[in-house]
C-alpha cells in the first residue's frame, strides 16, 4: 500500500510534528511498508468477525469510586517545564 | 421571504457527583488550592495506569434510563487527540462509536404543549482542567481535570429559544432527581454547548455554527436568539454562513467567531488501550433501573391527581426535589397538601432565597410542617401567625422545637373567643366612621380594611373569617 509524502505531512502537521522534506519521504516508505503489513488481512474472510482492540481478553476492569490522598503539589509541579508557586504555566493561549 | 427556520441541538456536559475522578482516587470537591487535587494518573504522565471508577458507569446507565435511553450491552473508551493545556494527556478519554446510551428521549413542555426531544446519546469522559489567563502566560490548574463527566447529546429537534430553556431545566431536573450530578451551573457542574442552523422548510439544512460552554439556563436561551437573528440577518443581506465555533459573551449578548472550520475536526480517534471494554448485562441494567426514584413528571401528575393541586403549583413544588421531598413527607404525616405546598411555594422559598440557602437546607423536616399545616388548618392559628412560626424555624435557637411549643411560647394561638373578638371590631368600627360610611354607602370591600385594623389591634391573632362575619353583623345590623 501506497503512503504519499502528503499523508505523511499531514499526519504530521496534526501530530505537530516538524518533518524535513528527506524524513517526510523516508517515512512514507517506511509507513507505507508498514500498512502494506497490516493489509495482508485483508486478504481473509472476516465476514461477521468482531474488531479487537485489545490484545487480552479482559472486561470491565473497574475500581470502586473512593477516594485516595492526591500528590504533593511540589512533586506534581517540579514535573512541568515552567511553573510558579501554585500552577503550571504555559505560553499565553489566545482563546 | 424570511421564513428561515431554526433547527437547534444540544450537547450539555454533566459533571458527575462521584466522590473520586474517573481513573483516580483524586477527589471531585470543587475549588481547593490549585493543582492539589492530582496525581501522576490524572495528569496522564508517562506509566501511569488508569482504573475506570466503577460509579461513572453506573451513572451514565441510570441517566440513561431517566431519559428513556437504550443502554449498550458492549461499550468502549476511544481516545480523542487535540492539543490544548487544560489536557495534560493531549488526548481525551471519551467515546466515539459505542456510548453506553442511545436512542432516548426527553418531554418538555413550552406554552402548555408538550414537545418529545429526542436523545441521541449519552457517553462518558474525563473533563478538562482550568486556564487561567494572565498578561504574559497561561496558568493551568488540574484539579477539575480527569473528573467524570456524561456528555448528553440531543437530536437536532429544538426550534426556538423558549424550547432550548425548557429542554435545560428538564433535563436538570431529571439529573438532579437521579443524583448523578449535582448541576451547579455557577461551578461549572453543568454546560451547554449549542448547536444553530437554520434553513427553509423542504431544504436542506443550513451551515452550522456552535457556540462553547454556556453556564446558565439564561445564558443558553440567549445565544441561542442571537445566532438564530444573526444567521437570518447574514442571509437577509445576501451573505455566506461559514461553520465556525462562536464564542457567546454573556454579559455583552452578543457572539464572536473563536475559529472558523475548513475540515471536520480530526480527532483521530482510536480505542483507548488502557480501558477494557465495559459490558453491561440485562441483569444490571434492571438493577439499576430500580433503583431510579419517581422523576419529575410522574411526581406531578401524582400530586394533581392525588391532591387536587393545580398545574401550577405541581409544576412549582417539584423543581426541588429536596423541597418535592418535604411536601411528600409532610403529607404522608396526613397533613392538609394545598396549605403544605403553599408554605413550601410561599414562606420556606422565600425565606432561603433571603438566607442564600439551598433547598437541602430547610431546617425542620415533614413532619413540622405537618403539625403547622395542622393548626392553620383546624383555626388554631392565622395564617399570619402560620408564617410567624416559619420564620422562627428558621432561627437557629427554634432548631428542632415543635410548632405547636412556639405557638405556646410565642402565644401566637389564634383568638376565636367571639366575645373577645367582637369587642375589638366595635372599637374599630368607633375609630374609623369614614370607613365605616363609605362601606354604608355601598363600598362593600371598604370591609377589608376594617378586618385590617382587628387583625392588626389583635397583634395578627384574630381569626380573620370571624371578624370579618362579625363587622358585617355589627355594621348592618
Ligand atoms: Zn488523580
Amino acid at each position: 500500500m501506497e503512503i504519499t509524502k502528503e499523508t505523511v505531512l499531514k499526519v504530521a502537521g496534526l501530530a505537530k510534528l516538524n518533518l524535513a522534506e528527506e524524513e517526510a519521504q523516508r517515512l512514507a516508505h517506511e509507513m507505507g511498508k508498514i500498512v502494506g503489513f497490516a493489509g495482508k488481512l485483508a486478504e481473509m474472510d472476516l465476514e461477521g468477525v468482531q474488531p479487537t482492540t485489545h490484545a487480552v481478553k479482559l472486561e470491565n476492569v473497574f475500581r470502586a469510586d473512593e477516594m485516595q490522598p492526591s500528590y504533593p503539589r511540589e512533586e506534581i509541579l517540579a514535573n512541568g517545564p515552567e511553573r510558579d508557586e501554585a500552577c503550571f504555566v504555559v505560553p499565553k493561549v489566545v482563546e | 421571504m424570511s421564513d428561515y427556520k431554526a433547527v437547534i441541538g444540544l450537547e450539555v456536559h454533566a459533571e458527575l457527583d462521584t466522590a473520586s475522578k474517573i481513573y483516580c482516587g483524586c477527589t471531585t470537591a470543587f475549588g481547593g488550592e490549585e493543582n492539589t487535587h492530582v496525581c501522576p494518573i490524572c495528569l496522564g504522565l508517562p506509566g501511569a495506569l488508569p482504573l475506570l471508577n466503577r460509579k461513572v458507569v453506573e451513572f451514565c446507565i441510570k441517566a440513561g434510563l431517566a431519559l428513556n435511553c437504550k443502554i449498550n450491552n458492549y461499550s468502549r473508551q476511544d481516545r480523542k487527540h487535540y492539543f490544548y493545556p487544560d489536557l495534560p494527556k493531549s488526548f481525551q478519554t471519551s467515546q466515539l462509536d459505542l456510548p453506553i446510551c442511545y436512542d432516548g428521549y426527553l418531554d418538555i413542555e413550552v406554552n402548555g404543549q408538550t414537545k418529545r426531544i429526542g436523545i441521541t446519546r449519552i457517553h462518558i469522559e474525563e473533563d478538562a482542567g482550568k486556564l487561567i489567563h494572565g498578561l504574559t502566560g497561561t496558568r493551568v490548574d488540574y484539579n477539575r481535570g480527569a473528573t467524570g463527566l456524561i456528555e448528553i447529546v440531543s437530536e437536532p429537534d429544538l426550534t426556538n429559544p423558549d424550547e432550548v430553556y425548557a429542554y435545560m431545566e428538564t433535563l436538570r431536573q431529571v439529573l438532579l432527581y437521579t443524583g448523578v450530578s449535582n448541576c451547579k451551573m455557577e461551578e461549572g457542574s453543568l454546560r451547554c454547548d449549542v448547536n444553530v442552523s437554520i434553513h427553509r422548510e423542504g431544504e436542506p439544512f443550513g451551515v452550522r455554527t456552535e457556540m462553547k460552554n454556556l453556564n446558565s439556563l439564561s445564558a443558553a436561551k440567549a445565544a441561542a436568539a442571537y445566532e438564530i437573528k444573526r444567521q437570518k440577518q447574514v442571509l437577509a443581506e445576501g451573505g455566506d454562513l461559514f461553520q465556525a465555533t462562536l464564542r457567546w459573551d454573556d454579559a455583552k449578548g452578543i457572539n464572536y467567531v473563536m475559529r472558523v472550520k475548513e475540515h471536520a475536526d480530526e480527532y483521530y480517534y482510536f480505542p483507548e488501550p488502557d480501558i477494557m471494554p465495559i459490558v453491561i448485562t440485562p441483569e444490571e441494567v434492571e438493577a439499576i433501573r430500580a433503583t431510579l426514584p419517581e422523576l419529575p413528571k410522574a411526581r406531578q401528575q401524582r400530586y394533581k391527581s392525588q391532591y387536587g393541586l393545580s398545574d401550577y403549583d405541581a409544576n412549582i413544588l417539584t423543581v426541588s426535589k429536596a423541597l418535592s421531598d418535604l411536601f411528600d413527607q409532610a403529607v404522608a404525616c396526613e397533613a392538609p397538601a394545598k396549605v403544605c405546598a403553599n408554605f413550601i411555594m410561599g414562606d420556606i422559598t422565600r425565606l432561603l432565597n433571603e438566607k442564600a440557602l439551598q433547598p437541602e437546607e430547610v431546617p425542620f423536616g415533614g413532619k413540622e410542617l405537618a403539625e403547622l399545616a395542622n393548626l392553620i388548618s383546624q383555626g388554631a392559628i392565622s395564617s399570619s401567625a402560620g408564617s410567624k412560626v416559619v420564620e422562627l424555624l428558621f432561627q437557629p435557637e427554634f432548631a428542632g422545637k415543635a410548632p405547636k411549643a412556639i405557638v405556646e411560647e410565642q402565644n401566637l394561638g389564634q383568638v376565636s373567643d367571639q366575645g373577645a373578638i367582637k369587642a375589638m371590631c366595635q372599637q374599630v368600627i368607633d375609630a374609623n366612621p369614614k370607613v365605616v360610611e363609605d362601606y354604608r354607602g355601598g363600598k362593600k370591600q371598604a370591609i377589608s380594611a376594617l378586618v385590617g385594623q382587628v387583625m392588626k389591634a389583635s397583634k395578627g391573632k384574630a381569626n380573620p373569617a370571624m371578624a370579618n362575619q362579625l363587622l358585617e353583623e355589627l355594621l348592618n345590623g
